[in-house]
């Protein structure tokens, strides 16, 4: 089946069968690598992309289904040379350790912070249930977000 | 994980959508948000040769108000039902119950009614549907019929709907100025719930006018606790008379033995759950 999606800004025409899961789509097909397969079972959320400006965990979409549609992954953030300021905050944190996760928690990290641009401690940790980091206790995570969200202006 | 070989098809409209799955006889299975059924699939624990995508079928979105009920089609999603203004009003308990579904991520993606039809006796939104007095409406080969909640839930994963039958839309009578809880338990963050008790309460001058009360996993099906609604109703809304009626929380239930709790210790949440609950839903009042 032929399928059409915008991915990172680029428009993609490819043949696809269409048991093809979206991220397998994205890394195998469109070599965007950068969104990665965590837990193959929806738990852990690394694979997680934006498609059509919402979060969802790309292991749990068909290719088909992102037919005629836009997605957006973490390659396709930065501008440039110049990091998205969500990146930039989890580098000045150190929210990251392995790194396997921060794919995954950066694009639900702009998610969340798009619905409520000031999140408090709790807020981004239930904004963030669905995203598992096994190195960092999340403690740094949390900071980087709500770091972000004052780099974004979101703060009163 | 990638699942089996199957055939697609995205239909636009409900009658094209119920001639391919007719078609598609047995092997044929409807997605909507596809966050119960595509891990389903990548675990190849069914293998269905032709699945039906609904999601072109835009008239089952959104909300709609309709004198004394909500008119919800199928394909709403939890994140929609979350924030849609009449649930807010109207449906509290819905509303609650599906700020635990899962995480943000399947929340974007999930809806309504693939819930209700997946009928898992763990998901979150079958007993609130129940304790709200729902009434399914479904599309088939032989049209349009309307399923009480309490018809529709038949055992493990198992609706009333009949082969090549859609789910299209969930009527729920407006409950406006209740107090609700979705009381929910769970080892951790975006788990299913081991137990959880719905919770909706009608409160008058400190005296409980009336009371609706479903139980989340225990049993095959969302069970009313009948018992604590009639326990409830027309008791002042104390401390005590929450605590006597919770007492009879169990009552006619079939909790299951398994790896998370064992039956008793179901039994014993469904009681303390529904304290809880009820307590909640009637500050909420």
């Amino acid at each position: 089946m032929r399928i059409t999606v915008t991915v990172d800004g680029v428009n993609y025409s490819d043949e696809v069968e269409p048991r093809t899961l979206l991220v397998h789509h994205l890394r195998d097909r469109l070599g965007k690598t950068g969104t990665v397969v965590g837990c193959d079972t929806s738990n852990c959320g690394a694979c997680t992309v934006h498609l059509d400006g919402r979060s969802v965990k790309s292991c749990s979409v068909l290719a088909v289904q992102a037919d005629g549609r836009a997605v957006t992954t973490v390659e396709g953030l930065a501008d440039g040379g110049e990091l998205h300021p969500v990146q930039q905050a989890f580098h000045e944190n150190h929210a990251l350790q392995c790194g396997f996760c921060t794919p995954g928690m950066i694009m639900q990290a702009i998610d969340l912070l798009a619905e409520d641009p000031d999140p408090d401690e709790d807020a981004v940790r239930h904004g963030l249930e669905g995203n598992l980091c096994r190195c960092t206790g999340y403690q740094n995570i949390v900071h980087a977000v709500r770091d972000a969200a004052r780099r974004l202006g979101g703060t009163r | 994980m990638i699942p089996a070989a199957f055939d697609y098809t995205a239909p636009s409209t409900v009658d094209e959508a119920v001639r391919a799955l007719v078609a598609g006889g047995e092997d044929a299975k409807a997605i909507a948000g596809g966050q119960s059924l595509l891990p389903v699939l990548r675990l190849r624990l069914a293998a269905p040769t032709l699945v039906v995508d609904l999601s072109r079928l835009t008239e089952l979105a959104g909300v709609h108000d309709d004198g004394d009920s909500l008119l919800i089609g199928a394909l709403t999603t939890h994140h929609e039902v979350q924030r849609d203004p009449h649930v807010r009003e109207h449906a509290a308990l819905l509303r609650l119950a599906t700020d635990t579904v899962a995480d943000p991520q399947i929340r974007h993606r999930g809806t309504l009614g693939g819930a209700l039809a997946h009928a898992d006796p763990a998901g979150d939104l079958l007993a609130p549907v129940l304790a709200l007095d729902a009434v399914l409406r479904c599309t088939g080969p032989a049209g349009t019929r309307e399923v009480p909640a309490a018809e529709f839930f038949t055992d493990y994963f198992t609706t009333a709907l009949e082969p090549g039958e859609l789910l299209t839309h969930v009527r729920v009578p407006k409950l406006t100025g209740w107090g609700a809880r979705y009381e929910k338990f769970s080892r951790v963050a975006q788990a299913w719930s081991i137990v959880a008790v719905a919770a909706a309460v009608k409160v008058v001058d400190g005296v409980v006018e009336q009371a609706r009360v479903a139980l989340t996993n225990m049993g095959p099906t969302p069970v009313r606790a009948r018992g604590v609604e009639e326990a409830l109703t027309g008791e002042p809304a104390t401390a005590e008379a929450i605590r006597a009626a919770a007492a009879r929380a169990a009552e006619g239930t079939d909790p299951v033995t398994d790896g998370n709790a064992d039956a008793e210790y179901r039994t014993h949440l469904a009681r303390v759950l529904t304290e809880r609950a009820v307590t909640a839903a009637v500050s909420d009042a």
